[in-house]
C-alpha cells in the first residue's frame, strides 16, 4: 500500500514535467542557440591558434591568455577601468540631482522631463556620438563660435583625448544611471523626509541620513549598468578618442577587424565577460537588487 | 492655564479649495486637545501647519508666544507622530529614537541614557537592535511616540496615531497615551476621526467641519450640549427634529414639528418663532403606550435590536423618519407593529440653533449706512 502510494506520488509530477517541458522548451532552445552556443564557441576559440595567414586552426594553446599580460595591454585595462570609473562617478553626480527633480516634481512636468531622458535613449548612439564629434571638432560649431567671439584665435583641439571619451561615455550611458535612481527616489516615502525635518534635521542632514541611504540601491544598480557597458562601448572611444584613449572594447574590436586575430579577440572577450560576472556577483553579494538591473 | 499654542485666523487655500477657513484656536499648557472631524474637514491640514509642513495662506500661529509660521519644521519646538509612523526603515530602533538628539548634537553618553529611559517608558527595552520591519504595528507606534517624545517637545502633534491598529490594541494604546501625557505633562494636539477615541482621551475637543471649528468644548459638553446639528449627529447617536419654537414658558419651549408638538428645555438665547433643531440621545428617549402630556408624536414600533446590555428600538413616525430609542434589556416593551408615543424629559433634549439663526444674527449686526 505504502509503496504504491509513493509510486503514485512520484508518477504524478511526470505529467507536469511534460507540460512544463512544452512551455519552457522553445525558450530553452533559443537560449541555447543564441547564448550558450556562441559563448562556448568564443571560449573554445580563445584557446585556438592561428597559422601564418591568420587562419584559425583548432590546436590548443594558452598563448592568447599569456599575451593579455603584455605591458601595453595592462595599460589599456587600467585606462578602461579609469575611464569607466570616472564616467560612473560623473553619471552619479549629474544623474542624481536630475533623477531627484524628475521623481519629486508634479506629474505633468514629470512626464516631460522623463521623456527628455528617454528620447535620446531611443536614438542611435552612434549618430549621437558623431554629433558630438562634429560639435567639438576643429571646424565644429563650438570652435567656430569661440573664434567668432574672439575668445580663441585658433581652433582648440577638443577631440581625441581621454576627457572627450569620458564626455561621450557619460552622455551615452547616463540614462542607465537615471532610470534606476529615479525608481529608487520615487519609492522614497515623503513622510520620512517630513519626520526627519520634524526631528530637527537640517536639509543637508536629512539628505545624508535619510535620502541617500534609502536611494543608494538605485545608485548602486545604476553604477553597475554604467560601468560594465562603458568597458565595451568601443565606438565612443573610437570616434571621440581617436585611438588615444583605447579601452578593452577597442582591443577586442581590433582583433576581430583589422588585427584579424580572432583567438586573441576571443580571449579578451572571455576576460571581459568574466570581469562582468565578477562585478555582478559582487553587486549581488553586497545586497544589490537583481530586478533593478532588468535581468 | 497658560496658552502654549495660539492660532489666529489661519486660512489654507489649495487652488480653488478652501481647506481651513479663518480658524482660531488656543491650546493650554499640558492640555490634551483633539481635532475631531470626518476626512477632508481640514484637521490634518491644521496640524501640518502647526508642524510646519504646510504654510498657512494667511493668519498666525504662535507657540510659546512666538510666531512660527515662517520657521522651518526643524526650527520648531514641536514634534509629530505620523499616521504611517514614518520610522526610518534603514535605522535600528535605537537609532530611530536617538535621531532627534543626534541632530541636536547631544553627547553620545547622554543620548544613550535618554534613549534607554525612553525605551523603558514605552516598554520596548530589548528591541534596540531590531529594525522597524521586524516590529508589530503596536510596537512601531510606541517607537514613533518615543522618537518624538525624546526631544522633550513643548507640544506633541499626533496625526491619527492609532488609525492603523486593531480595535483591541487601539483601546489599550488610548489609555497608555493618555497616561503618558499626564505623566510627562506635555501638550498633545491629537487628530482623529474616531469620536469615541476623542471622547475617551481629550481634555477638550474641537469638532471640525468644512474647515471651521463647529464647537470647542470638553467631551461632556460636546456630548450633552452640541452647539450645531453637525456636532450632535457626528458625536454619538442622536435623533434630531427640525421645527419652530411656538411657545416658551418657564424655560421650556414648545416646538412645533412636522409630526406634532414636543417640549424642550430652552436656553435664554432662543426666541419665540425661531427655527431650531432638537437633538435627543437614544438613551434619553422614552416611549409610552398612552399619550404623554405635551408630546404629540405618534409612532409605530418597527424593530428591536438586541445589543448586549441595551435594546435598541427603531420606531417610525408618520412622515417616515425613524427614531432610535435605547432601553435597558429585560423591560416590558410594546410589541413590534404596535403604536407608541415617544417622549423625553424636556431637560434631556438639547435645542440647537438652526444655521439660518446665525445669518439673522449677522444681518442684525450689519449697520446700514
Amino acid at each position: 500500500m505504502k509503496e504504491e502510494s509513493r509510486e503514485k506520488r512520484i508518477k504524478k509530477p511526470s505529467g507536469d514535467t511534460l507540460s512544463a517541458l512544452v512551455m519552457v522548451g522553445p525558450v530553452t532552445l533559443i537560449m541555447v542557440l543564441l547564448v550558450a552556443v556562441p559563448l562556448i564557441y568564443v571560449a573554445v576559440m580563445s584557446f585556438c591558434s592561428i597559422d601564418e595567414y591568420y587562419n584559425v586552426i583548432p590546436r590548443f594553446t594558452p598563448e592568447n591568455y599569456e599575451r593579455l599580460l603584455d605591458a601595453d595591454y595592462l595599460k589599456i585595462y587600467a585606462r578602461s577601468v579609469f575611464i569607466a570609473f570616472i564616467t560612473t562617478v560623473l553619471c552619479i553626480l549629474i544623474g542624481y540631482p536630475f533623477s531627484y527633480v524628475i521623481a519629486r516634481t508634479a506629474s505633468r512636468k514629470k512626464k516631460i522631463l522623463y521623456m527628455l531622458v528617454i528620447i535620446p535613449f531611443w536614438t542611435n548612439s552612434l549618430i549621437r556620438i558623431y554629433g558630438w564629434r562634429s560639435f567639438l571638432g576643429s571646424s565644429g560649431w563650438l570652435n567656430s563660435l569661440l573664434i567668432s567671439l574672439h575668445i580663441v584665435s585658433e581652433p582648440i583641439e577638443l577631440l581625441y583625448k581621454n576627457g572627450t571619451t569620458i564626455l561621450g561615455m557619460t552622455y551615452c550611458l547616463i540614462p542607465f544611471m537615471i532610470l534606476p535612481m529615479y525608481t529608487a527616489i520615487e519609492k522614497l516615502d515623503g513622510s520620512l523626509l517630513e519626520a526627519s525635518s520634524d526631528l530637527g534635521a537640517k536639509p543637508a542632514a536629512t539628505f545624508f541620513e535619510v535620502i541617500l541611504p534609502l536611494t543608494s540601491s538605485g545608485i548602486f544598480s545604476g553604477s553597475l549598468m554604467v560601468f560594465i557597458p562603458c568597458l565595451g562601448y568601443f565606438f565612443v572611444s573610437d570616434i571621440l578618442g581617436g585611438g588615444n584613449s583605447d579601452m578593452i572594447g577597442n582591443l577586442i574590436e581590433r582583433q576581430f577587424q583589422s588585427g584579424n586575430n580572432w583567438p586573441l579577440g576571443a580571449a579578451l572577450s572571455i576576460v571581459l565577460i568574466v570581469l562582468t560576472l565578477v562585478l555582478v556577483k559582487l553587486y549581488q553579494k553586497l545586497g544589490g537588487d537583481m530586478d533593478a538591473l532588468g535581468v | 492655564m497658560k496658552n502654549i499654542v495660539e492660532i489666529e485666523g489661519i486660512n489654507k487655500i489649495y487652488g480653488s479649495n478652501h481647506v481651513v477657513r479663518d480658524l482660531s484656536l488656543s491650546v493650554g499648557e499640558g492640555e490634551f486637545l483633539t481635532l475631531l472631524g470626518s476626512s477632508g474637514c481640514g484637521k490634518t491640514t491644521t496640524l501640518r501647519m502647526i508642524a510646519g509642513f504646510e504654510e498657512p495662506t494667511s493668519g498666525t500661529i504662535k507657540v510659546e508666544g512666538k510666531s512660527i509660521e515662517e520657521k522651518e519644521p526643524f526650527e520648531r519646538n514641536v514634534n509629530t507622530v505620523f499616521q504611517s509612523y514614518a520610522l526610518f526603515p534603514h535605522k535600528t530602533i535605537y537609532d530611530n529614537i536617538a535621531y532627534g538628539l543626534k541632530m541636536k548634537k547631544v553627547p553620545k553618553d547622554e543620548i544613550k541614557s535618554r534613549v534607554k529611559e525612553m525605551m523603558e517608558l514605552v516598554q520596548l527595552l530589548g528591541y534596540e537592535k531590531r529594525y522597524p520591519s521586524q516590529l508589530s504595528g503596536g510596537q512601531k507606534q510606541r517607537v514613533a511616540i518615543a522618537r518624538a517624545l525624546i526631544n522633550q517637545p513643548r507640544v506633541l502633534l499626533l496625526d491619527e496615531p492609532l488609525g492603523a491598529l486593531d480595535l483591541k490594541l487601539r483601546k489599550q494604546m488610548q489609555i497608555e497615551l493618555k497616561r503618558l501625557q499626564k505623566k510627562l505633562n506635555i501638550t498633545f494636539i491629537y487628530v482623529t476621526h474616531d469620536q469615541e477615541e476623542a471622547l475617551t482621551m481629550s481634555d477638550r475637543i474641537a469638532v471640525m467641519h468644512d474647515g471651521v471649528i463647529d464647537q470647542l468644548a470638553t467631551p461632556t459638553e460636546i456630548y450633552e450640549h452640541p452647539a450645531t446639528k453637525f456636532v450632535a449627529t457626528f458625536i454619538g447617536e442622536t435623533n434630531t427634529y427640525d421645527g419652530c419654537i411656538s411657545a416658551i414658558s418657564d424655560g421650556v419651549a414648545t416646538m412645533t414639528l412636522e409630526n406634532g408638538a414636543v417640549k424642550v428645555a430652552c436656553p435664554d438665547d432662543f426666541s419665540i418663532l425661531e427655527y431650531a433643531t432638537v437633538s435627543v440621545r437614544p438613551e434619553k428617549m422614552r416611549f409610552s403606550k398612552t399619550p404623554v402630556e405635551g408630546f404629540e408624536l405618534v409612532a409605530q414600533v418597527k424593530d428591536y435590536i438586541y445589543v448586549g446590555s441595551v435594546l435598541k428600538c427603531i420606531v417610525s413616525l408618520p412622515n417616515g423618519n425613524e427614531l432610535k430609542i435605547e432601553r435597558l434589556a429585560g423591560q416590558e416593551l410594546p410589541p413590534v407593529g404596535s403604536r407608541c408615543y415617544p417622549y423625553w424629559a424636556p431637560e434631556d433634549a438639547v435645542l440647537i440653533h438652526n444655521e439660518s439663526h446665525y445669518y439673522f444674527e449677522a444681518l442684525k449686526n450689519i449697520k446700514l449706512a
